[in-house]
């Protein structure tokens, strides 16, 4: 079993459109993971039914039990986030900035802080309308701890796809280079990095690549929207070719990826001209590299 | 005054927006003294300074603090990886391996240490850069080093100075992280308004309706900008309507604004109808703002 990840610095350059294209050439050989679970829209292309949803809890969160409190001060002095609140009398935590350090918990002379499991989001397995599986989640809202939903996420994937002797995990990461994406990408047989020919996506992929190099990852680059701007088009390619990475292709703006989006439906479904075929060259470039 | 450009999904404008509104004002309040502050708080992929050339002010690295094991000091008690709620401490027999990436500078395993061995001691998370533009427009940009992981704390700081160092007289424009966790939250905190820039598609509907409910949670005054708008279709605009949130703006879907974009070029002086649409944005923050919450 090969684990891909597709990511992108920048947000909004086609990577959940090329995703779920994979997914759907892929059908049944993968399981799909959409690892943004900041804003997970994989599923909106992939019409899943779900089979299996769970609650996601990680770290914890700490909740003042009034009875015992002897207004010493002790958690609110130790808190460095500011969490500690003293209203109406009463000692409170706000689960908003508590981070879940259990300082005020090891501080407190009476006891009367208790640490409880923090509810971070949910987590569904699914199978989508091309019968693959798709592993999906929701963080809580405005929770922390998506770096940890997405390890899950990726680690449910992976667990399926060996059960299921399956050849390929096909992973959707999220914009940035932050924490759910060192987590998404940690360990990956190979990365697809989706960039755009304007200044922020250059910028973005080498800052991308840099964090790829770091952790000793193999990848390819998808150009999106490559005749936007031919001279940085150009630019990126030398980038890559100085970096020894290969560009998978180079897909010509159209507006047809938006339509297809606007009828739930992937690129490979909507379109069957030379879109369709970039997207099939790419997949089967991809497979061919990780065989090997 | 302090206006944060957020969204759920990457790529739908922020710093388009964000861009173009502080050029725009800086042109609209010359001579009469107000000041205009541009921030971009996307530390993880910052772009808004790709966008804008001026004279740097300062440059300054930013640390946070993370606990240092003192061999000679420690007893090998292990109480401190016993309190780590983050596995930052890892007790390996004769020594305590410390990994400050994991590490969310609490501070319980340093002041709780019976033996002092665990100073807390600076770690670099990235840069902080100010810029004057010109005379009524600065441009501040924090930015992660490559490998740092966690973005919050950075964000955090920079949120800090600007309540330190800008005054409610300035009016302040926020380019904040894409996304809906925990950098969005810590970059919005003292925003007087959330202008949330969406495009009208089903990915960008899906994406800011869960930021509407993170920046509720938050209890953010919040308004719409409709970006790309021609494309896709009309649900956002209904929800919206709907929903009783006011949509603030209409920026057309021009394939010229797109080309601008990619050459780091700025609107406001080149298309008029984006112009138009960004002075309407900021006419409705000006009456946004000044109603109650």
């Amino acid at each position: 079993m090969k684990e891909i990840v597709v990511l992108s610095g920048k947000g909004g350059t086609g990577k959940t459109s090329i995703t779920a294209g994979f997914a759907a050439l892929g059908a049944k050989h993968l399981v799909l993971a959409d690892c943004d679970v900041d804003a997970a829209d994989m599923h909106l292309l992939t019409a899943p039914q779900i089979q299996r949803e769970e609650d996601f809890y990680s770290g914890k969160t700490g909740k003042v039990i009034t009875e015992g409190c002897v207004h010493c001060f002790k958690c609110m002095d130790v808190c460095h986030f500011d969490a500690v609140l003293h209203q109406e009398g009463e000692f409170v935590i706000d689960p908003m900035e508590c981070e879940g350090c259990s300082y005020c918990y090891h501080v407190c002379p009476t006891h009367t802080i208790k640490m409880l499991p923090r509810l971070a989001g949910k987590f569904y397995v699914s199978k989508t309308r091309f019968n693959n599986t798709l592993v999906h989640a929701r963080l809580g809202i405005a929770a922390d701890n998506s770096g940890k939903l997405v390890t899950k996420v990726r680690e449910e994937a992976k667990k399926i796809a060996e059960a299921e002797q399956l050849d390929y995990v096909l992973v959707d990461a999220s914009p940035g280079i932050g924490c759910p994406v060192v987590a998404s990408l940690t360990g990956a047989d190979y990365v697809v990095m989706v960039t755009e020919p304007t200044v922020s996506g250059l910028h973005d992929l080498s800052r991308v690549y840099e964090m790829i190099e770091k952790l000793h990852l193999k990848s390819g680059c998808i150009i999106n929207k490559a005749d936007l701007n031919k001279k940085i088009t150009l630019k990126i390619s030398d980038f890559l070719k100085s970096k020894n990475v290969e560009t998978l292709c180079e897909i010509p703006y159209n507006i047809r990826f938006t339509e297809a989006i606007s009828q739930g439906k992937t690129i490979v479904e909507y379109d069957d001209g030379p879109l369709k075929d970039k997207i099939i060259s790419s997949w089967e470039k991809v497979k061919t590299i990780v065989s090997k | 005054m302090q206006i944060a450009i957020a969204s759920g999904k990457g790529g739908t404008g922020k710093t388009t927006l964000a861009v173009n509104l502080a050029v725009l004002l800086s042109e609209k309040f010359a001579g009469t003294g107000q000041k205009v502050l541009l921030t971009d708080m996307d530390v993880e992929e910052p772009n808004s300074g790709l966008f804008l050339q001026g004279e740097l002010l300062s440059e300054e690295i930013k640390y946070r603090l993370v606990p240092e094991w003192k061999e000679d000091k420690c007893t090998l008690c292990k109480r401190c990886a016993n309190i780590c709620e983050y596995n930052a401490l890892a007790f390996l027999g004769i020594s305590v391996m410390i990994f400050p990436e994991l590490c969310h500078s609490c501070y319980a395993c340093s002041d709780l240490c019976p033996e002092d061995a665990l100073p807390m001691v600076k770690h670099r998370m990235g840069v902080t850069k100010r810029f004057l533009l010109n005379d009524n427009l600065e441009f501040m940009e924090s930015r992660i080093d490559i490998g740092v992981e966690q973005a919050t704390p950075l964000i955090e700081q920079t949120r800090k100075f600007i309540k330190e160092n800008y005054d409610k007289t300035w009016f302040t424009i926020l380019d904040a992280p894409p996304g809906t966790s925990c950098p969005v939250m810590e970059a919005v905190k003292d925003a007087d308004l959330v202008v949330l820039i969406t495009e009208p598609t089903p990915f960008g509907f899906h994406d800011l309706k869960l930021a509407i409910d993170t920046m509720k949670e938050l209890r953010k005054k919040i308004a719409v900008v409709i970006n790309k708008y021609g494309i896709g279709n009309d649900d956002v605009l209904n929800y919206c309507l709907e929903k009783g949130i006011p949509v603030i703006g209409k920026i057309p879907h021009l394939v010229e604004a797109a080309k601008l974009y990619s050459k780091g070029k700025t609107m406001v002086g080149e298309l008029p109808e984006i112009r138009n649409e960004i002075e309407h944005v900021y006419s409705r923050i000006c009456q946004l703002t000044k109603e109650k919450a």
